[in-house]
């Protein structure tokens, strides 16, 4: 895109992104005092941080509006990373719970 | 390849050469330095989630006021700064510079607010006996942990900040061109994703019950 086109979408629609950030922000604050504990609110917490997130690479940074194939390497290289790093995380439940290959 | 590559030593790369994937040598830079910096904060996100899973005694200490009210806030400043950086992109397209430093200025400004909050909030929780490697009210990792993903989120808020104002300087006497403008917006929309996440893994998962 050249420095003199516009993106995608008006104001409007930046706004609408804006105010349903702002509104998912709220849902957290509102889970967090629901009631759940533990896994089931860290899971629905990370659920709405993930839509946040999609949210904001697609039409505040302009995602949609690039290539596919630029969507395409910039979404498989971060997910490929992200579970390489989570799979680290998840090993601490084997830390907690001991070694598995010990019994 | 030509007589004039030969001379010049050049690599012979053709004029009408295309950019990767359409888009501007620049951009794509920022794109992958987003990606590499998300990578990092995913780092720091699962060492804590690994550190608060295996560590039994951790601290909830984030009471609703002031704790929760004050990070309520600071959501509020930071988003509404990702849309003030969006309008200041669109009057950058448009041409109109004067309008787009305006807002450039107004998102610098959301940015310095929001870090004075966090620090105002650092200082409360220090003033409450928080530090690196100790706290009264569980393990002494939580300050660790705490301390470093929040700094390092306020660190790249803070460094944000001196980019807009140097880059919207530079735009507004010319040297900048509206490219430069939205792949600023790049870097400060991908500050304020983090936060999205640092909120509710750090802070929503620790109120005080």
């Amino acid at each position: 895109m050249s420095a003199g086109e516009q993106h995608r979408g008006g104001l409007g629609t930046d706004i609408a992104v804006y105010l349903c950030l702002l509104g998912m922000s709220g849902l957290q604050i509102i889970l967090a005092y629901a009631g759940t504990e533990g896994r089931q609110l860290f899971v629905r917490l990370l659920v709405v941080a993930l839509v946040q997130a999609v949210i904001a690479v697609l039409f505040f940074m302009h995602l949609r509006e690039e290539r596919r194939s630029f969507v395409w390497f910039v979404a498989v290289f971060t997910l490929f990373v992200l579970a390489a790093l989570t799979y680290g995380w998840t090993d601490s439940f084997r830390i907690i719970n001991g070694v598995p290959f010990a019994h | 390849m030509s007589e004039a590559n030969l001379t010049l030593g050049g690599h012979g790369t053709g004029i009408s050469e295309s950019p990767p994937f359409a888009i501007p040598t620049k951009k794509l830079a920022m794109w992958l330095f987003i990606i590499a910096d998300a990578m990092t904060f995913a780092a720091m996100l699962i060492a804590y989630g690994f550190l608060r899973n295996a560590t039994p005694n951790w601290p909830t200490p984030f009471q609703f006021s002031p704790s929760i009210v004050n990070v309520m806030v600071m959501t509020f400043i930071l988003v509404s700064s990702s849309l003030t950086m969006l309008i200041a992109v669109r009057a950058a397209k448009a041409g109109d510079k004067r309008r787009a430093f305006t807002w450039i200025l107004f998102t610098a400004l959301g940015g310095a607010i929001f870090a004075l909050l966090h620090i105002h909030e650092w200082v409360g929780m220090i003033e409450e006996g928080a530090r690196l490697f100790q706290n009264p009210w569980g393990t002494g990792l939580f300050g660790a942990a705490f301390f470093s993903v929040t700094g390092l989120h306020l660190l790249h808020v803070t460094c944000g900040v001196v980019a807009l104002v140097v880059v919207g300087l530079r735009y507004e006497r010319g040297r900048y061109n509206a490219d430069d403008i939205e792949i600023t917006g790049l870097y400060w929309h991908f500050v304020d994703i983090v936060w999205m996440f640092v909120v509710p893994l750090v802070y929503l998962l620790s109120i005080a019950r």
